[in-house]
């Protein structure tokens, strides 16, 4: 499947798409959570449609006023708070949904990953920007665990690229015609996995938003803030959900469907694997995190950069 | 068109970092620093060096994000609550610093430059790198990959009896009387109250650990602790 760019118009869908995905993430992410702090403060079965409550609170929260803080830094929290929905849309600018994408960058791969780095100065920012003590300790949690994972992350994305000989998103996607890449970089895709959940600062990575620390970077926000930085984290695993797609499993190959319908239909699985994933496994502290990344997740995954490399070789 | 973008780029470029030295906060001056280094990466794409341009960008926002850290934790007054002035010298500096931009400037001006000699590559960072490497290309790769492998095993070594003394125990790190680096894990929190107004000051107010230093400057660097 070849992939081209597409005009400058489809920026407004592919938001739309985005946002869409997220929101689809945020529902199922509620239909499973089942337990809800009741008026009291302990954990109550929640009954009715659960369902619409990511709508419901996002209508709560647009409404809500937005809380400040003594000496705020302005500025730079609001930096902070658009920065993970702004990332998002960036890294889904090079994402391809069946043969088209928005921007046909000749660096995807690059870009992707220099997204994903600007979300340590977001989340940083977000912490820091309040002047207040348990959103400081999220900030830094969220880099102490970026220095983790993000050197795994990097050569997860190194694998595909050089199977494809490109940096080239859609040639990636090119690349895997026969052979989806997941079935011999299977622990690249792992790897990227984690990375997604990680930098969407999720499930197992989730300490910088973590309850015991009153919620981390999202401890003061509030309004539309609050829903800013929510909805960017499913926005973030949405984005990197649909990089997955592309650069593991196929892009939008398959058959009967077409292209874009395939493409949806994996990043929703993926996405769903994450947020099913996320109920199941216990947070991490940010020193594990780095362990595991640099003991485990670096030498695994270089060993597969290897494998790829003697394989692209061997091939000629 | 491209002029343009350069302009408001260069513009960008060096007003963000002439506010590096007119900010008081230093998470203010290392995220100016940052969108310096952006501008200067994105006036890369211009030059059509997609890799070099995206990378710098790559490289620096994370150099930054790691510097703010350095810089809260080791500078005085890292949130611009106290009267300070990063200037030092200033008219050693000034003289230094404005005759070096117009040197560089007048280079630039006067200097006559050639004119293009045959058509643009199609790859200008291939080519770009082969013009500065050259046959040395192989050796260099050889050499990223051990100074990687370096960088990896120095860490390893390093950090090999973990942060509470010896490396199991780094799950337990919150075992109370395990030497001065206890309570870690969930006690960040617990530094909010040595906070108050001029814990900036210094770290005596915490009983003389030195290795209080290292998390309660997130506290004492912003005095006034939560609002809520």
């Amino acid at each position: 499947m070849t992939v081209t760019g597409a005009p400058v118009w489809a920026v407004v869908p592919a938001a739309g798409v985005l946002l869409a995905l997220a929101l689809a993430a945020a529902v199922l992410d509620s239909v499973l959570d089942t337990a809800g702090i009741g008026a009291d403060g302990t954990a109550q079965a929640v009954r009715g449609r659960r369902w619409s409550r990511p709508l419901a609170e996002a209508a709560r929260l647009m409404r809500q006023r937005g809380r400040t803080t003594v000496e705020p830094d302005r500025l730079l929290w609001r930096i902070g708070t658009a920065g993970p929905l702004v990332a998002a849309l960036l890294m889904a600018a090079v994402v391809p949904v069946g043969g088209t994408v928005v921007a046909d960058l000749p660096v995807g791969v690059v870009w992707f990953n220099t997204v994903d780095v600007t979300l340590w100065a977001a989340l940083w920012l977000a912490g820091w920007g309040p002047n207040s003590v348990y959103p400081l300790v999220g900030g830094y949690r969220f880099v102490a665990q970026a220095l983790g994972y993000e050197l795994p992350l990097m050569f997860a994305l190194t694998a595909p690229a050089v199977a494809a000989e490109s940096l080239r998103v859609g040639e990636v996607v090119r690349a895997q015609q026969g052979l989806w890449f997941v079935v011999w970089m299977p622990v690249a895709f792992v790897v990227f996995l984690g990375s997604v959940a990680a930098f969407g600062a999720w499930g197992p990575f989730s300490s910088p938003v973590g309850r015991d620390a009153a919620g981390g970077v999202l401890a003061e926000a509030a309004g539309v803030d609050r829903l800013l930085l929510l909805a960017g984290r499913y926005a973030l695993l949405a984005a990197g959900s649909g990089m997955a797609v592309a650069l593991f499993l196929g892009g939008g190959a398959g058959p009967w469907l077409p292209g874009w319908l395939w493409s949806l239909l994996k990043t929703l699985a993926v996405l769903a694997v994450l947020v099913v994933l996320h109920r199941r496994l216990p947070v991490l502290r940010p020193e594990r995190i780095v362990r595991i990344g640099w003991l485990v997740a670096l030498p695994a995954v270089l060993l597969q950069v290897l494998v790829v490399s003697a394989v692209m070789v061997a091939k000629g | 068109m491209q002029t343009a973008l350069f302009c408001v780029l260069a513009v960008v470029a060096v007003a963000s970092g002439a506010a590096v030295f007119v900010v008081d906060s230093m998470a203010r001056a290392t995220y100016a620093l940052a969108l310096s280094f952006v501008a200067v990466g994105v006036s890369l794409l211009l030059l059509d060096l997609a890799y070099l341009g995206v990378v710098t960008v790559l490289m620096m926002v994370m150099e930054m994000a790691i510097m703010a850290v350095f810089m809260v934790m080791f500078m005085m007054n890292p949130a611009g609550f106290m009267p300070m002035s990063m200037l030092h010298g200033k008219r050693a500096a000034l003289a230094v610093s404005g005759g070096v931009f117009l040197a560089l400037a007048a280079l630039a001006l006067l200097v006559p430059w050639p004119d293009r000699r045959g058509a643009a590559p199609a790859d200008p960072t291939r080519a770009a790198g082969e013009a500065i490497m050259g046959s040395k290309m192989l050796v260099m790769i050889g050499v990223s990959a051990v100074l990687f492998t370096t960088i990896v095993a120095a860490l390893v070594l390093a950090v090999a009896r973990g942060r509470y003394g010896d490396d199991e125990s780094a799950e337990h790190g919150h075992r109370e009387g395990r030497g001065p680096h206890n309570g870690h894990g969930g006690g960040h929190g617990s530094h909010a109250d040595h906070g108050g107004p001029g814990a900036h000051a210094g770290h005596g107010d915490h009983g003389g650990r030195i290795d209080h230093a290292r998390h309660g400057t997130h506290a004492a660097s912003r005095p006034e602790g939560s609002g809520t």
